[in-house]
């Protein structure tokens, strides 16, 4: 039996907060384990975008150029696709899901109550966002290097760049959903995905903006990870994508300290 | 294991506790009883160390709450008022992940899953998900999980509420037989036979302030009779017939529908009533339940 000998002190030094990561993405990968073929709904919509706008009207454009080197549209349309399936992915998860697991399933009250911190319900959850965006940006990694759309090895720095985009909105999204109220509010999170997917220079280049609405574009997060992605995987990378590294990164850590305070008020009440 | 001295809790301006002192022994079984608002579960927060302490000094297990938070959840047992089992997880997965947050390795989590599915007679339900379980399954399953640390303390607020009989006799033997093995309890309850067959010492909690602490007999000898002669008269009698039987019993309350008599020997105030020539539709003897402290002490107007 479980319970006959006592004491009973708890013999275990409880989780570092690497282990703590890894227990609670344990806890997310078991959960979806039944439920793959999710995945594949998010994985195939930018295979569809890069088929029918990349390489479908891509066929009306003849050259195009890019940091001063000739591509095809369909590879230059190919890494904003890249970075938006890891903004789609991480935003999957950071939003309606964590909503109901912290209103509804009381999935957090049931972690706090272990020795688990709500920083590590933060770091947690907000890897989880993120390994969700970065899956479906590896698989569609695989796919541009099927159809022969890679030729530098940078692109092998698309992969982590993907995992910095999801951060950065996995984190800045848990946050925001902390703030909602009922599910009629993600609204406006869907009021801003869509603008943010088809206007940060994900199927045309940025020149197609004059003066200051072009800045506020450049400002944009999408945008960084749009042109961070396609430096890399046309291999002509600038300082553009060093700003982007810093603006993600710091975007993302921002988001994570909310995330952790807003756990503190709403649940250790 | 528990010591709080002057313990507050506040939200903003409504004060849910207000000043208690709780002492918790080794191996005892612990009760709060009160209605609803009392400040039962706000306490159960704050010793569970999930909910900062607003005044006052709490130590649990020794430590200090406010400092050593995760330490003291590691040795902790926490059956929450509400069944937060994890619905996306089946019945096994549920013991197993939540093994996995308190840092037991893989081996020894596998072990107690398997020993805590029997315990809570849930083996040939493993697989199955929870939604597909009943109220006293979920319950099972719930304080099941809570022992999977092997807790030193086990927080068990409001266990039985919402079961059928059967359901909570079962559950009643197992807190019994966890009691038995050396943890100590702390349970919160408004069910006074709950308190009376679990708890060895309890408090009466009412709007924040403990009014009475002690074992359920002490309790009963404090604050009530030995025993209550309950008569019943027609309806609207009461109140004019009190007068009459006032100076039988230690105390008399009025209700609608009957008269409660407060004595230490039922029968004879039985007897005198018949010889003052009242004749009551209907008469009982009963001995006193922690009930009667219960309401004596926290008066029979709802809460809330």
């Amino acid at each position: 039996m479980a319970t006959d000998q006592a004491p009973r002190a708890a013999a275990y030094p409880h989780l570092t907060p690497g282990g703590a990561l890894a227990v609670i993405t344990l806890r997310n990968f078991t959960t979806y384990r039944r439920y793959w073929k999710l995945f594949l709904t998010g994985f195939l919509e930018p295979v569809f975008y890069l088929f029918s706008i990349g390489i479908g009207v891509g066929q009306l454009i003849d050259t195009f150029e890019f940091n001063g080197q000739q591509i095809p549209y369909a590879e230059f349309v190919a890494p904003g696709m890249l970075a938006a399936s890891a903004f789609n992915g991480a935003l999957l998860d950071s939003t309606y899901n964590v909503f109901f697991k912290l209103k509804y399933d009381k999935l957090y009250d049931q972690m706090l109550a272990t020795p688990l911190t709500t920083a590590d319900v933060a770091r947690g959850e907000i890897l989880w966002g993120q390994l969700r965006g970065a899956t479906y940006s590896g698989a569609f990694l695989l796919v541009m290097l099927a159809l022969g759309m890679i030729h530098s090895w940078w692109a092998l720095l698309a992969l982590p760049a993907a995992l910095l985009i999801g951060f950065a909105f996995s984190s800045v999204c848990m946050a925001l959903t902390t703030y909602m109220k009922s599910f009629q509010d993600f609204d406006k999170i869907t009021l801003a995905q869509l603008p943010l997917f088809l206007f940060s220079a994900t199927f045309f280049p940025i020149t197609a903006y004059d003066g200051w609405l072009r800045w506020v574009v450049e400002a944009t997060p999408l945008y960084r990870g749009v042109v961070l992605c396609r430096e890399l995987t046309t291999g002509s990378l600038t300082a553009a994508s060093a700003v982007s590294v810093v603006y993600l990164v710091v975007m993302g850590l921002i988001g994570l300290v909310v995330v952790r305070r807003r756990l503190d008020t709403l649940l250790l009440t | 294991m528990i010591l709080a001295r002057g313990l507050r809790k506040s939200f903003g301006e409504f004060d849910a506790v207000r000043g208690i002192d709780v002492d918790v022994r080794r191996g005892e079984a612990f009760g709060f009883l009160g209605p609803n608002g009392a400040g039962k579960s706000s306490t159960m927060r704050m010793i569970a160390a999930v909910s900062p302490v607003s005044g006052g000094e709490l130590r649990i297990l020794g430590l200090d709450p406010a400092t050593d938070g995760p330490a003291i959840r590691a040795r902790l047992g926490v059956c929450p008022q509400e069944d937060t089992l994890d619905n996306e997880l089946n019945v096994r997965d549920n013991l197993y992940i939540y093994g996995r947050y308190f840092g037991i390795p893989k081996a020894v989590v596998r072990e107690r899953t398997d020993e805590l599915l029997e315990f809570a007679m849930l083996t040939d339900k493993a697989k199955a998900k929870v939604e597909e379980l009943s109220g006293g399954m979920k319950r099972r399953l719930t304080i099941a999980r809570s022992l999977i640390n092997k807790p030193d303390l086990l927080l068990l607020d409001e266990p039985t509420t919402g079961l059928d009989p059967q359901a909570r006799h079962l559950l009643w033997d197992q807190l019994f037989r966890l009691k038995q093995a050396g943890v100590t309890l702390v349970i919160t309850t408004h069910y006074m036979d709950e308190a009376e067959q679990l708890c060895d010492r309890l408090v009466v909690m009412d709007r924040g302030v403990i009014a009475a602490e002690g074992s359920p007999l002490d309790l009963i000898r404090q604050f009530s009779t030995r025993e209550v002669a309950e008569l019943r008269f027609g309806v609207g009698e009461h109140e004019s017939l009190a007068a009459k039987v006032e100076d039988l019993g230690a105390r008399v309350e009025v209700l609608p529908d009957r008269l409660l008599v407060y004595t230490d020997d039922g029968e004879e105030v039985l007897a005198k009533v018949h010889e003052r020539g009242l004749e009551p539709i209907a008469a009982l003897v009963r001995r006193s339940t922690l009930e009667d402290v219960f309401l004596r002490l926290t008066g029979r107007s709802l809460a809330d």
